[in-house]
C-alpha cells in the first residue's frame, strides 16, 4: 500500500483535476490558500489555467465566463470571500451556470479568525443570495471526503447546472492526513447534458425535453448562446410575462429540491438497543465517532447520523433515520445552525445540542457528557 | 460582409441617444473586420449599455454590474479564438474599477468600448464617475465635490497597451472600433456621448460641445508604445510549456509498526525552529511503518516570529478525532512553545515522554523526562526539532530511526537531504 500524506485543501485540488475542473480563480485568503497553491501547480501543466483574481468577486467572475465557455470550474475562499461572492452566486443559481465553490470556514463573523476553525457558514452558504432558491452544500469529514465529495460536486454541478458548494473548515482543509489516493472509489465523471443533434433552434434555457436541467452548448461553439443574469425566458432573453418566469421559479426549486434523495451522502452507524442518536457533520464527525466506540464498548451504544449533504435538506434520510430513537444529539460546530433544520423536521423529538464557536474542536469529552446527561 | 444585427430585436434607445450610433457603428466594424456571429463574443455590463448584447446576432453574455470585464476574461482564455467585446457604461467603470486595472496591467485581447455619457440613465441620472463637476444631475451637489475620472489616461497608467478617446458622433467610428478590436491584447474605446432622457435635460451637451471638450484635452489615438508587451494569453500558455505536472509524495510501506495504540505527540517550539517540517516527517516516518497519521499546526499570522506548534496523531487504525488532549509524546523545543500547552503538559502522567531542551522550562508534571543540552551539542534552532525527533526514534517507541531516516530520503532532496542525515547522525552518534 502507497500512502500520500495531504492536507484537505491539497485533496480538493487533486479531486477538481482528476473530475476534469480546467479552471480556476480565486484570491488568497487563509485557510483556503493552499488550493489557490496547489491549483497552480496542476492546472498549467493540464493545459489548464489557474488566476489569482484582484479580488474574490473578479475571481468568481472569471469563472462564470470560463463555465459558460465550456470549462468545468472552481474557486476558493472562506467566509469574508464567500461574503462578496454572493452576487455571482446568485447569477450562477439563476442562470445555471456550473461551478463548484470551496468554503473554507474559519471563525466568523467578518474577518474573524483566519487561523480558527469553525462551521459558522452553513445557513448562509444556502441563504446568502436574493431570491431564495436551492444550492447544493457537501461537508466533507476528512481528507478522503475533501477528494470524493469534489468529484461528486463537480458531477452535481454539471448535471444540475447549479453552484455546488463544499463546506469544508480549517480543521479539515489544513490539517495533513495520510490517504491512499489510489484505493478510494470515486464516481464516473460527468459532463453537462448537450441537446441532440438537430434539435434546432438551439434555446439556452428550453426544458420542454421534460428534464428540469436545460441542456448546455458553450459559447464560442459555431451555434450562438445566450447568457444573462436577467429574468429570462427560454431564448435566454429578458422576459416579463408572470406565467413564464413563475415556472422558471418553480422549475429552479424544483431540479434540485425533488432530486436531493439521488446525492445524500451519510454516514449512518445504528447498533442495536440505542436510543440515542447524535447527528453531526464536518470535523466534529470525527469526535462523534470516537463518542460512539467508546458508549459501544461500555455497552451503552448509541447512533450515529454523519451529514455529508446539508443542502438541501436531506429530510427523509434525518426523518427515517432518527424516527426509532427516542433522543436525538445534535452537535456542531456553531451556535445552532442545522439544529434548527433537526427541529423543523422532527418537533416530537426532544433534541439536546452541544454548539461550541471558540476556534476549538468540540472534544469527545464534550460530546460524551452531553450524550450521556443532556 | 453581412451585418450581424439582429432585426427582430432593433435597439430601443431613447430618441437622439448616442449609443444607436455606436450599434450601427459597432455592426459595420465586425463587418469591416469579416467576423461571423459565432466568432464573436458581446459580454454587456448594466444599464443602457447593458442592452448591447441583444441587438446582435452573436454569443451574448450579460451579467453584474461593472463585472462584465471579469466573465469576459473567462471567456476569452477558455476561447481565444474568439473576439471578445465588452459595453460598458461610465456607471460600470466605477463600481468595477478594480477590474478595469486589472484588465489593463493583464493585457488580454479584449476590446472594453466605453459609453460614456457622464450619468447613470437608467436609474434617474445620478453622477457618475465622468460626470463634469459643473454638470447638474440627479445627485443634487454630489457632484460638485468629486474630480470626474479621465478613464484614458487611467488606462494608460495602469498599462494598456491600445487607448483611444472620441466622439461617438465621429464619421469613421466604424473604422475606430474595428481598430481597436483589431490590436491583440487589452484595448480600451472611450467613447463621449449624449444621454437625452437624463442629461441633457438640465446640461448643454452636443456633438460640437464634446468635440470642444475633447479638444481640450491630449488626445489618445490607440496604441501606447510603451506598455506594448505580449498578449496575456499567448503568454500564460508558453509560459506554462513545460511545467511538469506533481504526483503527490509516495509514501511506501517499508517497516513493521513499532506501536499498537493512538500515539499523540506534541511538537512545542518557535518560529524558525522548523516545527512543522518535522511534524509533517514524523507523519511520513509513522506511515513508512503502517501507521495513520494527522497532522495540525498552530503559527502566528507573522510566521517569523512567535510560538509554533504541531500536534500529530499516529495510529494503527484510522485516526478520527484529531485534536490532542493527553499527549503521549512531547517535544517541548522552546519557552513560547511551552507556555501555549501549560495546562495540557501539568496533566501529564508517567505513561507521557517527554523530550525537552536544557533551556525550556516545564510546569511540574509526573512525565518521563529526556533533556537533551541543544548548546553544548552545538546544535542552532533550526536543527532543535529534527534533532528531537532523532532523540525519540532512538526510544524506538513511536517511530525508529530506519523509519526517521527513510522520511528524510523520501521528503529532502539533494543538499536538504544529505545535511538532515548528517544531523540524524551526529545526534546519534552523541546518544552514544
Amino acid at each position: 500500500m502507497v500512502a500520500s500524506l495531504l492536507e484537505g485543501n491539497e485533496a480538493i485540488a487533486w479531486g477538481a483535476v482528476d473530475a476534469g475542473c480546467r479552471f480556476f480563480a480565486g484570491y488568497p485568503i487563509t485557510p483556503a490558500t493552499t488550493i489557490l497553491n496547489t491549483m497552480l501547480k496542476l492546472l498549467p501543466p493540464r493545459g489548464g489555467i489557474c488566476l489569482q483574481g484582484e479580488d474574490e468577486i473578479a475571481s468568481m467572475g472569471y469563472c462564470l465566463g470560463a463555465s459558460m465557455a465550456g470549462l468545468k470550474t472552481m474557486t476558493a475562499t472562506s467566509g469574508p470571500g464567500i461574503s462578496l461572492y454572493s452576487e455571482q452566486t446568485g447569477f450562477a443559481v439563476g442562470s445555471e451556470i456550473p461551478i463548484v465553490i470551496v468554503d473554507v470556514q474559519r471563525l466568523g463573523p467578518s474577518t474573524g479568525s483566519a487561523t480558527k476553525g469553525a462551521d459558522g457558514d452553513i445557513q448562509f452558504l444556502q441563504w446568502g443570495t436574493s431570491g431564495g432558491l436551492p444550492v447544493i452544500v457537501l461537508a466533507p469529514v476528512d481528507v478522503k471526503d475533501c477528494y470524493l465529495l469534489t468529484r461528486h460536486a463537480f458531477n452535481l454541478a454539471e448535471r444540475y447546472r447549479c453552484p455546488v458548494f463544499i463546506a469544508s473548515n480549517k480543521e479539515i482543509g489544513m490539517t495533513r492526513e495520510s490517504v491512499n489516493l489510489a484505493a478510494l472509489k470515486p464516481p464516473e465523471v460527468m459532463a453537462r447534458l448537450q441537446p441532440s443533434p438537430g434539435s434546432t433552434p438551439f434555446l439556452p434555457f428550453d426544458t420542454s425535453h421534460g428534464r428540469k436541467v436545460p441542456c448546455f452548448l458553450p459559447v464560442g461553439d459555431t451555434t450562438l448562446v445566450r447568457q444573462t443574469s436577467s429574468t429570462h425566458g427560454p431564448d435566454g432573453y429578458i422576459t416579463t410575462d408572470p406565467d413564464q418566469i413563475a415556472r422558471n421559479q418553480k422549475r429552479l426549486l424544483h431540479k434540485l429540491n425533488d432530486a436531493v434523495n439521488r446525492f445524500t451522502f451519510y454516514r449512518r452507524l445504528q447498533p442495536a438497543g440505542a436510543s440515542t442518536l447524535v447527528i453531526t457533520y464536518g470535523v466534529t464527525s470525527r469526535a462523534a465517532r470516537a463518542v460512539y466506540e467508546r458508549c459501544r464498548q461500555q455497552g451503552a451504544p448509541i447512533g450515529l447520523l454523519v451529514l455529508k449533504t446539508l443542502w438541501p435538506v436531506p429530510e427523509k434520510l434525518i426523518c427515517d433515520t432518527a424516527a426509532p430513537y427516542r433522543r436525538l444529539v445534535v452537535v456542531e460546530m456553531n451556535q445552532g445552525l442545522y439544529r434548527r433544520e433537526i427541529e423543523r423536521l422532527l418537533p416530537a423529538h426532544p433534541v439536546d445540542f452541544l454548539g461550541q464557536m471558540d476556534g476549538r474542536l468540540i472534544t469527545p469529552e464534550q460530546i460524551e457528557e452531553v450524550v450521556r446527561h443532556g | 460582409m453581412d451585418s450581424l444585427l439582429n432585426l427582430d430585436r432593433p435597439p430601443v434607445f431613447c430618441p437622439g441617444c448616442s449609443h444607436t450610433r455606436v450599434t450601427r457603428a459597432l455592426d459595420n466594424a465586425l463587418s469591416l473586420l469579416k467576423r461571423k456571429g459565432h466568432q464573436v463574443a458581446i459580454v454587456s455590463d448594466i444599464g443602457c449599455s447593458g442592452l448591447f448584447d441583444t441587438f446582435f446576432h452573436t454569443h451574448a453574455l450579460h451579467g453584474l454590474h461593472g463585472r462584465a470585464l471579469t466573465y469576459a476574461a473567462g471567456i476569452k482564455l477558455a476561447r481565444p479564438d474568439l473576439t471578445v467585446i465588452v459595453t460598458m457604461g461610465d456607471g460600470g467603470l466605477g463600481i468595477g474599477g478594480a477590474h478595469l486595472l486589472a484588465a489593463c496591467r493583464r493585457n488580454l485581447d479584449i476590446t472594453l468600448l466605453v459609453l460614456n455619457n457622464f450619468n447613470f440613465g437608467m436609474t434617474g441620472g445620478q453622477y457618475s464617475v465622468t460626470t463634469p463637476t459643473d454638470a447638474l444631475v440627479g445627485s443634487g451637489f454630489l457632484n460638485r465635490l468629486e474630480h470626474p475620472m479621465d478613464v484614458g489616461r487611467v488606462a494608460v497608467a495602469a498599462g494598456a497597451g491600445y487607448v483611444s478617446r472620441c466622439s461617438s458622433y465621429r464619421k469613421d467610428l466604424a473604422a475606430e472600433l474595428a481598430a481597436a478590436i483589431r490590436h491583440e491584447g487589452f484595448a480600451l474605446l472611450d467613447m463621449w456621448g449624449v444621454c437625452t432622457g437624463r442629461y441633457t435635460r438640465r446640461n448643454r451637451m452636443g456633438p460640437k460641445q464634446i468635440d470642444e471638450a475633447l479638444g481640450a484635452l491630449e488626445p489618445l489615438k490607440g496604441p501606447v508604445a510603451a506598455n506594448q508587451r505580449p498578449e496575456y494569453g499567448r503568454h500564460y500558455r508558453q509560459a506554462a510549456q513545460g511545467l511538469t505536472d506533481p504526483a503527490p509524495l509516495a509514501v511506501p510501506l517499508r517497516f513493521a509498526a513499532l506501536t499498537r495504540t493512538r500515539q499523540e505527540i506534541l511538537i512545542l517550539g518557535s518560529a524558525g525552529q522548523r516545527i512543522n517540517t518535522a511534524g509533517e516527517l514524523l507523519c511520513l516516518a509513522g506511515m513508512t511503518g503502517g501507521l495513520q497519521a494527522t497532522q495540525k499546526n498552530e503559527y502566528n499570522i507573522t510566521v517569523l516570529r512567535g510560538p509554533s506548534l504541531s500536534e500529530i496523531v499516529l495510529c494503527p487504525t484510522a485516526v478520527g478525532y484529531t485534536g490532542i488532549t493527553k499527549p503521549t509524546v512531547v517535544l517541548a523545543l522552546s519557552d513560547e512553545g511551552v507556555q501555549r500547552r501549560r495546562a495540557v503538559l501539568r496533566h501529564l502522567d508517567e505513561t507521557a515522554l517527554i523530550i525537552r531542551a536544557a533551556d525550556v522550562d516545564l510546569p511540574p508534571n509526573a512525565a518521563r523526562t529526556t533533556t537533551i543540552d541543544f548548546k553544548a551539542l552545538q546544535i542552532k534552532g533550526p536543527d532543535r526539532a529534527l534533532a528531537a525527533l532523532t532523540v525519540l526514534a532512538a526510544k524506538k517507541t513511536v517511530v525508529d530511526g530506519d523509519m526517521l531516516t527513510t522520511a528524510i530520503e523520501l521528503r529532502f532532496k539533494k543538499d536538504v537531504r544529505q545535511k538532515a542525515l548528517a544531523l540524524v547522525a551526529r545526534v546519534c552518534s552523541g546518544l552514544q
